[in-house]
């Protein structure tokens, strides 16, 4: 179970950027985090990771106190965390950081079945660098491959849909529906989508540095369109 | 053999035994063992310069020749001039390199003056390993020279590496190329403590269709200072692109003055250069993978040296 404690968060020229959070994320839990750009989304997910400090609050993970633990720390302790622009390497391969994310020597074989999950020729792409000449959607489903081989209690995925074209983002459904009947653990992810939003068990929108509104996605797809601009200007005809 | 020379071949030209093939080791400034083969002959010089004559016949392929250079004293200044002539169509490889064993606290100065002729067709690729050990507070030096000419359609492919122990290095390369002719070199470096190395390359674009492609990657630590030059003449309708990329950390100091210069409408000449630490996101990445910094660190100097 991972839990925010009265969270908040500014840096500097910006204040309020998160403003006490509190939330909870049940072991198995799938958790969808939307709302609009800037809302503090992605702050929230790194702040989890270890990236950013909260100014105030707490973070336990399974009742433990993680508030202060390093990127590190945090890392060991269960907290997987995919970029939402992936970090290029020169010189280090696919397999290489695959290996590293599962924190083991990974066969060839082991390390391509995480490749074909997220929809990539394994073959083409295992001993790749992970540099510049990968485009912005490989890269993307490798960052996301990372998360998969970690197997960790919390999996956090920060707008994963971003940069996939159309035919992958069927796979990416399917990889997340997966991952969440096989892995015993809490799987958060940011997203704008739809049909990402459709197979979460919970749905938490996050506007302005508030949670402005949590629960199942009935409770809470019907209220996000009716915050469109549409429903307003019916509002104004009336 | 003794267990420092032992070690300092498998260092520098991955020799656990007396190699097969054709192979000259120079221990201290004297040959220790020599050997010819039928395609490959080495010859010492008779012109009364230290060093040796590498022949390779025409046509000969899938051949070896090793040729390290060892020094395990102080004090030693060892200046050794090899020429390679290799013949049309041969395709061989040639493993060089160079380990200095100091324990003394005088410098020791290996000087390797190396002269590549590569006739019509031929293909060489040349494998340089520099590395400096040893207790002593006398410096290790090593100052190698390549020279190249490339004949017609030829390809020489350059491998050179020094990644720990040598103090001071000045390293000094050039190439003219002719028609068709391709070359490729790619440098690593890395320097610690108060390490010093320079590169320079020069190369002449002479022929038709020649190209040229250097690559260095390098990383300065601690107070080590590093100087890249680049020069690329394109005389003629031809491809040259050469490429620095260093990552700099605690005070190392990296210089990268490039000089490509266009004699000939259809020349056409790139140069990249890129320097700087490592950058935080790959750091913080690979400690979201359960790293701590300092193997993040290794992680990333290990991979961009590979």
């Amino acid at each position: 179970m991972l839990e925010l404690k009265n969270i908040s968060y500014s840096a500097e020229g910006k204040e309020g950027i998160l403003k006490n959070i509190s939330l909870s994320i049940a072991d198995n839990e799938f958790v969808v985090i939307t709302g609009p750009n800037g809302g503090g989304k992605s702050t929230l997910a790194k702040m989890i990771a270890g990236i950013i400090s909260p100014k105030s609050g707490q973070i336990l993970l399974d009742g433990q106190d993680i508030t202060t633990l390093s990127i590190t720390q945090r890392a060991k302790a269960g907290i997987s965390f995919a970029f939402q622009q992936p970090v290029r390497f020169k010189g280090v391969t696919v397999h290489d950081l695959i290996s590293l994310a599962s924190g083991k020597d990974l066969s060839t074989a082991a390390a391509c079945q995480y490749l074909s999950e997220v929809g990539l020729c394994a073959r083409d792409y295992i001993d790749r660098e992970v540099n510049a000449s990968l485009s912005g959607g490989e890269l993307k489903r490798i960052e996301i491959a990372t998360v998969l081989a970690r197997k960790t209690k919390v999996s956090l995925f920060d707008e994963p849909e971003a940069g996939i074209d159309l035919w992958s983002f069927k796979n990416l459904i399917n990889v997340f529906e997966k991952m969440h009947q096989e892995i015993q653990g809490s799987i958060v992810i940011i997203s704008h989508q739809e049909r990402i939003l459709n197979i979460a068990d919970k749905i938490i929108v996050i506007s302005n540095g508030e949670i402005t509104k949590q629960g199942t996605k009935q409770q809470v797809l019907q209220s996000l369109l009716c915050q469109t601009e549409g429903c307003r200007f019916m509002k104004e005809e009336e | 053999m003794d267990t420092i020379l032992k070690s300092l071949l498998e260092q520098v030209a991955d020799l656990h035994d007396i190699p097969v093939g054709a192979y000259n080791i120079r221990n201290n400034g004297q040959s220790e063992g020599r050997n010819s083969t039928a395609s490959i002959q080495i010859v010492p010089k008779t012109d009364g310069k230290s060093g040796i004559d590498i022949i390779v016949k025409e046509n000969t392929k899938n051949e070896s020749v090793h040729i390290p250079a060892i020094i395990t004293q102080a004090g030693v200044n060892d200046l050794v001039y090899n020429d390679f002539y290799i013949g049309e169509n041969a395709d061989i490889v040639i493993v060089a390199g160079c380990g200095v064993h100091n324990n003394g606290t005088e410098a020791s100065i290996h000087e390797g003056i190396h002269r590549f002729f590569l006739s019509k067709n031929a293909k060489v690729k040349y494998i340089e390993k520099h590395v400096g050990e040893g207790e002593g507070t006398g410096e290790r030096i090593i100052n190698p020279q390549t020279h190249i000419e490339a004949g017609e359609n030829s390809y020489m492919e350059m491998d050179t590496v020094q990644l720990k122990g040598v103090d001071s290095t000045n390293r000094i390369s050039s190439a003219k190329l002719a028609d068709g002719a391709t070359l490729v070199i790619k440098e690593k470096i890395m320097t610690h403590g108060k390490q010093t190395a320079e590169t320079s390359f020069e190369v002449e674009l002479d022929g038709k269709g020649s190209s040229a492609n250097l690559i260095s990657r390098s990383v300065a630590k601690d107070n080590s200072k590093q100087v890249f030059r680049s020069i690329i003449n394109g005389n003629e309708q031809c491809y040259g692109h050469s490429e620095c990329d260093a990552i700099i950390m605690d005070k190392g100091i990296v210089a990268a003055i490039p000089e490509i210069t266009a004699n000939h409408l259809d020349a056409t000449l790139i140069h990249e250069a890129a320097i700087g630490k490592i950058a935080g996101d790959q750091l913080t990445k690979l400690m979201t993978l359960g790293l701590t910094e300092k193997e993040a660190e290794q992680q990333i100097i290990n991979g961009f040296l590979k």
